[in-house]
Order: C-alpha cells, then structure tokens, then sequence
C-alpha cells in the first residue's frame, strides 16, 4: 500500500456512524460560525476545544477503534480520552457562547429559547450539575462497564458498546462542565472553588482502587479479548496490568490537573482585577 | 443524602443483575446480542457461498487457518466429537471453519484439511474484504506475524466459536476449552428447542 493509502486507511472509521460525524459535523460548524473578534484568549481557547473535539472524533471514527476493540489496554485509553481528556479540554475552552453564536438566529429563536424556558429540563441539568451527583455518575459509570460481565457483553454488542462510548463522552462533559463552568449564584469563592477541588481529590481514591485492582489482579478478568482476538499477540496478563495502570495513574492525575487549573482561576479572582482585564472575566 | 443512597442501592441491584452468569448452558448466551448469521465467502470447491446455503442447520462458526499446529485443529477436532455424539441429529449442524488465511489456503487445501475431522467441517475463505466484513459483523480480530525465511508466518485469530439456529439467530459462544460433551449437551439443547419450535410454527 502506499503511503496516502495508508494514511487514508488509518483515519477511516473502523465502523461508520452517521451521529458522529453529525454531532462533531455540527459542533465544529457552529463553532467556526460562532467566531468573533480574535483576541488572544479566543485563540488560546480555540486551540483547546478544536483539540478536544479532534480528540473525541479520533477514538470514535477512525481505525483506533479497531485496537480499542481488541485490546483491553487501549480500550482503557479511549475511555481515559473519551471520559477524561477531551471533555477537559472542551469544558476548559468555554465555547458556550461561542457555539451559541454559531446558531442561525431562527434555530436560536425558535428552538433553544423555548427550550430553554422548559423547566424539567432546567431542573434535570440543575439535578445532573450538582458536584456530588455528577462526581458518583462520573466514577459510577467506570465501575460499571468495568464489571467483567458487562464487559464481555458490552464488547460483542455494538448498540451497548456504542451507548457505552457514547455514555463516557457525554458524562466527560457533563462532569468537566461542572468543575470548570457551572457556579451557582451567590456562593462565595472558598465553597465554589474549595469544594470543587476537594471533589476531584476525593475522585482519585475509587478510581486508584479499581486500577490498582485490575493492574495487581492474577486472574484474567477480561477474557472477552482473548476470545475475540487481540489486535496483536500480547499477553493477557501484561495488556491486563497496562490497562490498570492507565485506569489507576493517568485518570486520577486528571484529577490534579482540574484542581491546579481551578486554584488558578480562585487566586486570579483573589487578586484585584485591572479595568482591562475586567471585561474578559467569564467564571 | 437520602437520594444518593437510594441510587446507590439502585445502581448495586442493577449491576448484581446484570453479572450473573447463565446457568443453563455451558457456553454463554448470546441471544440477541449479535446480528443473524450472514456472509459471503467461497466453499472448498471454489464456489460463492452464502449463509442461505445453510439455511435450516443449526451453524458452529470458527476461525482459524490451516497452517495452525495446535489450536485449530484440537478445537476442529473437539467439534467434530461433539457433533458425531448427537448421532442421527448431527445431520442438522454444519461446522464451518473460515480460513483468515486466503493467501496459503486455496479451496484444494481447504477441502483436504477439512476431511481430517468430522463430514459436518467445511471449510470455507474468501478474499481479504469478504472475510474483514464477516470479522467486523462478529467482532473478532486475525492479524499477520512476520514472515520467516521459507515464507511461513503465524496467523493470529479468535478462539470463539459462534452457534446459530436453524433460523441463523445467534445462540450460544462457545470456547474448546469446555470439552465435548458439554458442547454435546449445548447441542442437544439448542436442537431440541429448534424442532419445539418448528413444530409449534407448523401447527
């Protein structure tokens, strides 16, 4: 094959989904629709949502999903991406407003306002939004597919293994979305962004208890890899201890990282505020 | 929070149900799980086959290649044990073993390697997009070692063995390592249901 072939090869999807390509088609338009004056905070931000949403295209559609299918250790990676990584970094860029400027004013009018006045729906986004609720989804989704048994029928099922993929993404939002963008009104800095840190610190402990679990496991708890085949002949043990790992140490870093960033954010809002940079204050 | 706990017990109790193994069958129920038996591959005689060609038997689908010195034919050879313990039944099952490795098995090699087991084996291949097709559908993997300097190369594949029935409805996946007789008895079963069924439907 040649080179291009190859290239070509690798970013085809390993299975095709129209809402994928619709769902991503339609974020990355509104967002380019949604741009206005570029300053150099817009352009910082940019980077970090195309990023995420490059991100989540890339473990969903293309031949990645072929070796996530079949390796226990990279399908811990596309849910570390999926679950961790690229709705940190589309919840860090704050695109809101952009991608709310992206709508053509008939769809804004029309259909976000009056959703928007919906109150079940402002109440069940208010519900999913608190830092407790959304901190058990976000470790109890993880428990959750990673019980052998749904795992073995989550990887031979495609409708459960895409809600599976699905699920992760969205809960990724969902969750960063509240660490980073969700304040409620009149609550003082210690309790918003004190108890956001404290959140994400109490986070790491279950999810360092179910990677240290799988990674120092002796049995194969996974076995649906062994019997679908894996991408390449690697041990089941030795794919079994990466997995972990990658369940254990790279996701509850992520952790840090939100508290760093969030620290960040309560000594800037500490420090008096010049007339300058007043106006580009969002949080 | 009463709210969390509630939703705790909820979350726990749904988990519990959902990891419980089948008891009633020794391999593991795929009812509804995966898409209905479909393929397009080419027989031992170098003819185009379809999954319509067996349509009626109930199907033990495997991968595997004939180079393969240890794992294709013990599984091969276990199968054939249990289909011939069914006796008169075993007329109704068909093992078909797709060969992952059309570049060495050409429909000669193919019938040849399959008259060492049971006259339920056939085995079938096809062209790279025929068979990626089919491993996609079932979601299996086969990748390629390196070859080495006579030219021979390893072919890794899965190792489960899909059932369907009469209808091609997936049924059971089933593993060698289960032995015969259990694979017997998931047979018998898996037969018996069938003919309830055909009767009942012919009533």
């Amino acid at each position: 094959m040649t080179p291009l072939a190859n290239i070509i090869g690798v970013l085809m999807p390993y299975e095709f989904s129209p809402t994928v390509l619709v769902v991503s088609g339609t974020a990355a338009w509104l967002y380019v629709r949604g741009r206005s004056t570029d300053d150099g905070q817009e352009r910082y931000r940019a980077v970090l949502f195309w990023l995420g949403l490059a991100l989540m295209y890339a473990m969903l559609q293309t031949r990645y999903d072929f070796y996530a299918q079949h390796m226990f250790f990279l399908h811990r990676l596309q849910h570390l991406i999926l679950h961790h990584l690229a709705p940190f970094l589309i919840a860090l860029s704050m695109p809101q407003e952009r991608l709310l400027a992206g709508l053509p004013a008939q769809v804004r009018h029309r259909v976000i306002a009056p959703l928007s006045r919906i109150r079940l729906l402002g109440s069940v986004m208010h519900w999913l939004q608190q830092p407790l609720i959304a901190g058990a989804l976000f470790v109890g989704l993880i428990y959750f597919w990673l019980i052998p048994g749904v795992h073995f029928i989550a990887m031979l099922n495609l409708p459960l293994y895409d809600t599976m993929n699905w699920g992760m993404a969205l809960d990724g939002l969902l969750f960063w979305w509240m660490v980073f963008n969700m304040r409620s009104p009149g609550i003082s800095d210690a309790h918003h962004f004190g108890g956001r840190i404290l959140l994400l610190f109490l986070l790491m402990f279950p999810q360092i208890v179910i990677g240290a679990h799988i990674a120092l496991s002796q049995q194969d708890l996974f076995d649906v890899y062994a019997v679908c085949g894996r991408a390449w002949p690697l041990s089941a043990h030795v794919d079994q201890v990466i997995g972990g790992l990658i369940t254990w140490i790279p996701a509850a870093m992520m952790s840090i990282a939100g508290g760093l960033v969030l620290l960040q954010r309560w000594i800037r809002q500490r420090e008096p505020i010049t007339e300058g940079e007043a106006c580009r204050e969002f949080t | 929070m009463p709210r969390v706990h509630l939703m705790a017990l909820l979350l726990t109790l749904l988990l519990v149900g959902c990891d419980r193994q089948s008891a009633v069958w020794h391999g593991h129920d795929l009812t509804g799980v995966m898409p209905d038996l479909a393929f397009s591959l080419v027989d031992d005689n170098g003819h185009a086959v379809t999954a319509s060609d067996y349509a009626g038997k109930t199907v033990l689908l495997y991968f595997g290649f004939t180079h393969c010195e240890d794992v294709c034919p013990t599984t091969l050879a276990t199968l054939s044990r249990a289909v011939n313990a069914l006796g008169a039944d075993s007329r109704r099952v068909r093992i078909l073993f797709v060969s992952v490795d059309p570049h060495r098995d050409t429909p000669a090699i193919l019938q040849r390697y399959a008259e060492h087991f049971s006259p339920q084996v056939v085995a079938l291949t096809g062209t790279r997009s025929q068979l990626d097709h089919l491993t996609r559908r079932y979601r299996v993997a086969y990748s390629y070692g390196n070859a080495d300097a006579r030219g021979d190369y390893e072919v890794y594949h899965s190792s489960a063995i899909f059932v369907f029935d009469a209808r091609g409805k997936v049924r059971l996946l089933l593993q060698e390592q289960l032995g015969a007789a259990a694979i017997t008895e998931d047979l018998q079963r898996l037969l018996s249901d069938s003919e309830r069924s055909y009767h009942h439907a012919t009533k």
